[in-house]
């Protein structure tokens, strides 16, 4: 006989599991939104729930008995009325003495609901506006196990042990005070003789026999405590934390596990980055860490302590924070900034540059900058170039300027030792600097100053150029990879992205989008960039060197997109389709605003997950989500819409562009042709049938492209390789088309791209 | 979970010469003793026996002064004219000195009139020296001869009439009694051998050879002449190792340190330099008054005497360590109570386990860790943090506010406490490493403070100095921001081809001082 759970939902069903073999047994149905669910042992055939009948934010306490059945689903309408007026977090409810009452709290009443009696009893708190009792409000509620007593948390930090409460005059209760902000939640050990408290302070405190005297502590647990709960067998404790933590306690009072996911920060300042090392996704992690997350395996691979001082978890303190952070150099070396502001005119800042440890395996600080710039910095880039020997950092920041750091030897005769000084500080007419990047050989350094780029040459920092397309400050910007790496792209906060090309110094192209997110693919040319409009978050993927996008994704969020990142695969996939192949070298994460990480994949969810999340998958109304996790509702309608689109394309076949190719071929006259030979090889394989029968998937353009993307100087060359295909799609012959499977298709278009280029410059 | 971080204590770059251990070491000498001579000193030579007394040439006189001793405890003076290079032998009984008139002379420590004298060299002989079997020893002269005396038989046993020019320094193996070498104003460096009667190596300095060294181990020759130090390896057959060039004079004379590890030279630009033989890289230097001529350290570095052309000797005696040892020392626990259970070995079904090392937290930290921020405060305004380490103290406030408990930490303080962090603020204020933190927590004081002014004359007066400081920072501020308006003027009538940046970049180390919040 496996153990049951019960769980309750929204829908107003309770349902009845073997969680070890993961079935529903049988499923209850009440018909009223259920809150929170209880049980007791001397109880069996019912359960309490809290529902709410008629006002919103009244909540009722009753219990449901459940009838006897053997179909799978039961209606269970028999609910007996316990307790009104209650809070409905379950935090609020406690069963105590075995069950013989209940203990509710709401506000400043204390309700107390005894089964033999069937009485209730309310103890009130004085609630004056005076300050003494201002926070008397209850927060939690526990009761001890085997005697009549009950502890109640407050927000101003007391807990106030209850006795003689079945006496509505001669009740007492004695107060217990340690905490000074709210008491998250209250537990009794099994046997009763202590009693656990946490809050804000992130301090677990032991309460010894309930007594202010006799008090432990287990400090620095590094978040706010949630829940608190105490095994059965009464050897272990467990607390719950707000940065999506669990942390197992021995008796002791000595932590014995830590179950950590994608930590949950009040705030994302650095973005999202990946470890070039361990191919982590590295963000803001604790307070004044980095975290460094493994995508593959999901789970946090560790913390690193950047800003390396004691944490005071306290209501509006002003914290340290670690705002910018950035790999360079293969992961050899980490840029961190960290700023407090208290008042407008006192900023603190701190730049720390750590180097990379082969043999402990970990970053170390290497050097320490006091106010790199006087005001806040704005963005921080290493140059990433293989040419460059010397590793060197660039900041730039909103006091007008953008500072060059160089690696330098700092070593003598007693030690060998690098540090890092200041090469070049540039400026462009006192404006603020707002970003900086890098091309991808570094020879040339990009600087946006508000509405103006400027282009630095990285060997003597001397200003090449300047673009300013008067279109707002820059709020991005990223030069192109690979074989566009002449373009520079830049989005401004009007909602405008511009491509220059640095070849012609002049604009390429510009489209009006309100980019929010500007992520370039470290393996290809493709950048994505996604916008964000009244409905939603839009992500486009493109090249830059034409201005239509590869792929675009409408409503990819409700939410607003905070930061994006590709992040390399460590084996290349190899979709045919169009739409995907921009997934093939690095897949794309993304963040929203309340913290989820979601990401592109071709995969059924089912597919990619684990049976471990799969567990927290088929509970859709777990209200803690996990973080890591694949895009919910968005992910399968995205799904849906893209499998319609598979089929709906398999039937139609816009082959019309391949054969072309072979008629421009055909067509040209023999002494403007290479020689026959070098040709041949390539042309009979092209005809050949190819074994593997996949299918050229393409996705039609069903999505609509925005007007404003064809800019209004779109180079020649596009409009002319439109136009060959125009005249190529008329003399076309029918009769040829369904000859050519699919795989022929390919080939030829593969042979066509082979030999293109030569075509088109005759 | 992790441990209690103690408060990170704000480090400054320090100004100036960088601290090394070599800096340390070669500091921690006295102030010098300044010994007048008749003229020049040409030579300074240590015994390299116990008591160490050293002989000093200058002009027509050898002095022997004991370590310690000011005063001459022996002269030799029996010369007609001017001179040169006394030496003592390896068991420092016997010395011997060439003379301005061709002159060889040996003497006897103990006695007064020369014991041998070997005549043949016909001009001024600069250099003398005994060979390693102590029976031989060698002189190099103005007649351009290297000679080999023999010192029982007073005899000349060898010439060499290689070099053409004077041979000004030369130096005996102190390993093989056959191998000299000699330096020449021909600007050669030679080594003879004995047994060949011709020279064995011949390398090129240069310039004119005024200083040779032989390592302890003869693998190493360092000559130095003009402005280069030169190392040349002997057993390469003469290989140049390194070309020093760290004077701005010529350099006149070489010592090595006790240890081997450092090398010395002394120059007519009055320095003397320090290098490693290693890197040979300077690691120290030091400045005299006038240029140097001859240079030698005692037994274990104990003593550096320098010669100088002003005939001034200078003496430096390392600082004695024995102070420390003289403090009554606290009786502390036997060695046995510090191992006690430490060497048990493992037995087989033992399971061990360790005690958390305990982390070591300043008095402040522990105060801190337990919230007692008054304490915590109060500990870091005691004198002997402020006036030593007040970056310490600024450090805490600067927490204390992190914390949001500064006003707490400043609150309910007496006269006497508040006037020590008046005291404090008043010192450090105007320092703009300390500014931003410091005058937050002056804003605090006089919040907290402005109810009961007027109670009590010193706090009154504290206060008033405080405000003088902050107007006088105040005007400070203005006039440099006056001077720096006057400069942006003057640079922008400067030629417009220069870029903007480059203007920049000079503009910006002022911007930098000025970053004072006035």
């Amino acid at each position: 006989m496996n153990p049951k759970l019960y769980s309750c939902s929204f829908d107003g069903t309770v349902k009845l599991w073997d969680y070890v073999d993961g079935i529903l047994i049988k499923t209850f149905v009440v018909g009223l939104k259920l809150h929170a669910l209880f049980t007791l042992p001397s109880a069996e055939d019912s359960v309490f729930v809290i529902i709410n009948k008629e006002k919103p934010d009244v909540f009722q306490l009753v219990s449901v008995k459940l009838p006897k059945s053997s179909s799978q689903e039961i209606e269970a309408k028999e609910l007996s009325f316990v307790l009104d007026y209650i809070n409905q977090s379950p935090k609020c409810i406690a069963f105590g003495n075995e069950g013989e009452y209940v203990a509710a709290v709401r506000d400043f009443y204390l309700s107390v609901y005894f089964f033999k009696k069937k009485t209730t009893s309310r103890f009130t708190l004085s609630s004056s506006r005076n300050k003494k009792h201002a926070k008397n409000n209850f927060t939690c509620v526990a009761c001890h196990p085997k005697e009549d007593c009950i502890a109640t948390g407050h927000k101003d930090g007391k807990i106030r042990l209850w006795r003689n409460f079945d006496d509505d005059k001669k009740y007492t209760y004695t107060c217990l005070h340690w905490h000074h902000d709210m008491v998250m939640d209250l537990a009794f050990s099994v046997t009763g003789t202590s009693l656990l408290s946490g809050g804000r302070e992130s301090v677990l405190v032991e309460w010894r026999d309930a007594t202010e005297k006799n008090k432990e502590f287990l400090p620095r647990l590094g978040a706010t405590i949630e829940h608190i709960s105490v095994s059965p067998a009464g050897d272990l404790f467990c607390t719950s934390h707000s940065d999506n933590k669990i942390i197992v306690i021995h008796r002791n009072l000595e932590a014995s596990a830590v179950i950590q996911g994608l930590v949950k920060d009040s705030n994302i300042f650095t973005g999202l980055m990946v470890d070039p090392r361990t191919k982590a996704l590295v963000l803001n992690g604790k307070p004044g860490h980095l975290q460094f997350y493994s995508l593959q395996h999901d789970k946090q691979l560790y913390n690193l302590d950047i800003i390396q001082q004691e944490y005071i978890n306290d209501y509006g303190l002003i914290q340290i924070e670690l705002t910018k952070a950035a790999f360079g150099c293969y992961g050899n070396w980490l840029a961190t900034v960290e700023q407090r502001q208290e008042k407008e005119t006192e900023l603190e800042l701190q730049m720390k540059l750590w180097m990379y440890n082969k043999k402990t395996q970990g970053f170390v600080l290497n050097t320490k900058v006091n106010m790199p710039h006087e005001d806040h910095i704005t963005a921080v880039c290493f140059c990433n170039a293989e040419k460059f020997e010397n590793p060197t950092l660039v900041t730039s920041s909103k006091d007008g300027h953008f500072k060059v750091w160089i690696l330098t030897d700092d070593s003598d005769i007693y030690k060998k030792a690098v540090g890092w000084t200041c090469d070049f500080v540039g400026s462009y007419h006192k404006y603020q600097a707002t970003n900086c990047c890098f091309s991808e050989d570094g020879s040339l350094l990009a600087v946006s100053f508000e509405e103006i780029v400027t282009i630095w040459d990285s060997e003597t920092w001397e200003l090449k150029c300047t673009f300013c397309q008067r279109a707002g400050k820059i709020r991005h910007l990223c030069f192109g990879r690979l074989t566009c790496s002449k373009y520079l792209l830049g989005a401004t906060e009007n909602g405008i992205l511009c491509c220059w090309n640095l070849l012609s110094c002049a604009l390429e192209w510009s489209a009006k989008l309100n980019v929010r997110v500007m992520e370039p693919d470290p393996n290809s040319e493709n950048i994505a960039a996604i916008s964000r409009s009244s409905v939603g978050s839009d992500l486009f993927v493109f090249k830059p060197s034409e201005p239509r996008p590869l792929y675009i994704q409408k409503n990819i969020s409700r939410e607003e997109v905070q930061w994006g990142v590709f992040v390399p695969r460590d084996v290349p996939e190899s979709f045919t389709s169009d739409a995907y192949q921009w997934l093939n070298r690095s897949q794309f994460y993304f963040l929203t605003k309340s913290q989820s990480l979601l990401t592109f994949s071709t995969k059924s969810p089912e597919e990619k997950l684990t049976p471990t999340s799969k567990q927290l998958l088929a509970e859709e109304s777990l209200p803690t989500t996990p973080f890591y996790f694949i895009l919910g509702k968005h992910r399968e309608q995205q799904d849906e819409k893209i499998n319609e689109a598979f089929e709906s394309e398999l039937v139609q076949l816009p082959l019309t562009e391949n054969i072309p190719a072979i008629s421009e071929l055909l067509h040209t006259p023999a002494h403007v042709l290479p020689s026959a030979s070098f040709l041949c090889s390539k042309f009979v394989s092209s005809l050949l049938l190819s074994k593997e029968t996949k299918s050229g998937e393409e996705i039609p353009e069903d999505v609509d492209m925005e007007e404003g993307k064809e800019s209004d100087d779109s180079d020649e060359e596009n409009d002319f390789t439109e136009k060959i295909q125009d005249t190529n799609n008329t003399d076309l012959g029918e009769d040829l088309l369904h000859q050519l499977s699919k795989s022929e298709e390919k080939e030829l278009r593969k042979f066509r791209k082979v030999d293109y280029s030569w075509i088109t410059v005759l | 979970m992790a441990g209690y971080k103690p408060v990170a204590i704000q480090t400054y770059p320090i100004l100036g010469e960088k601290i090394t251990q070599d800096t340390l070491y070669w500091n921690n000498y006295k102030t010098p003793v300044q010994i007048k001579e008749f003229g020049a000193v040409s030579k300074v030579d240590f015994s390299p026996q116990p008591p160490y007394n050293y002989a000093v040439t200058a002009s027509s006189r050898i002095h022997i002064y004991g370590r310690y001793s000011q005063e001459p405890i022996k002269t030799f003076s029996r010369f007609k004219d001017t001179a040169y290079c006394a030496t003592f032998r390896q068991d420092g009984r016997l010395l011997v000195a060439g003379s301005e008139d061709g002159g060889v002379q040996l003497f006897d420590i103990t006695g007064r009139a020369p014991l041998r004298h070997f005549e043949g060299h016909t001009k001024a002989v600069h250099t003398v020296d005994f060979t390693a079997d102590k029976y031989h020893v060698v002189s190099g002269a103005d007649d351009y001869t290297v000679k080999l005396w023999d010192i029982p038989n007073s005899k000349e046993i060898l010439t060499f009439k290689e070099h053409s020019d004077y041979v000004r320094c030369g130096c005996a193996s102190k390993l093989n009694p056959d191998l000299f070498v000699t330096g020449s104003y021909d600007h050669t460096l030679k080594m003879f051998d004995a047994r060949t009667n011709k020279s064995v190596i011949s390398v090129e300095h240069g310039q004119p050879v005024e200083s040779v060294l032989l390592f302890p181990s003869g693998g190493l020759l360092v000559s130095a002449g003009g402005r280069y130090v030169k190392i040349w390896d002997v057993l390469k057959g003469g290989q140049l190792l390194v070309s020093l060039k760290n004077h701005h004079k010529t350099v006149t004379c070489l010592y090595l340190s006790s240890s081997g590890q450092r090398l010395l030279s002394g120059s007519l630009d009055r320095k003397v330099k320090i290098y490693s033989t290693t890197s040979y890289k300077v690691v120290h230097s030091f400045d005299y008054a006038a240029s140097i001529l001859s240079l030698a350290l005692a037994h274990e570095d104990e003593t550096i005497v320098v010669g100088m052309t002003n005939g001034i000797l200078s003496v430096k005696h390392r600082k004695s360590e024995a102070k420390k040892d003289s403090l009554p020392r606290r009786r502390r626990p036997a060695y046995r109570t510090f191992i006690k259970g430490k060497n048990y070995m493992k037995q087989r079904d033992d399971i061990l386990i360790n005690r958390p090392s305990k982390k070591h937290l300043e008095l402040y930290d522990r105060d801190l860790k337990n919230f007692r921020v008054s304490k915590a405060l109060d500990r870091v305004l005691e004198p002997s943090c402020t006036i030593k380490t007040p970056e310490i103290t600024v450090s805490i406030i600067k927490e204390l506010n992190r914390r949001g408990v500064l006003a707490n930490a400043l609150a309910g303080r007496d006269e006497k406490e508040i006037s020590r962090v008046l005291n404090f603020l008043i010192r450090n204020l105007s320092q703009p490493r300390f500014a931003p933190v410091l005058i937050n927590a002056a804003e605090i004081i006089i919040d907290i403070y402005l109810p009961v002014i007027g109670q009590s004359p010193v706090v009154d007066k504290k206060f008033l100095l405080l405000q003088g400081l902050v107007e006088k920072e105040i005007d400070y501020q203005r006039e440099l921001l006056e001077t720096l308006g006057m400069m942006d003027m003057l640079f922008a009538t400067m030629t417009r081809k220069e870029s903007t940046s480059v203007w920049q970049h000079a503009s910006d180390g002022f911007l930098e001082n000025k970053k004072v919040e006035s």
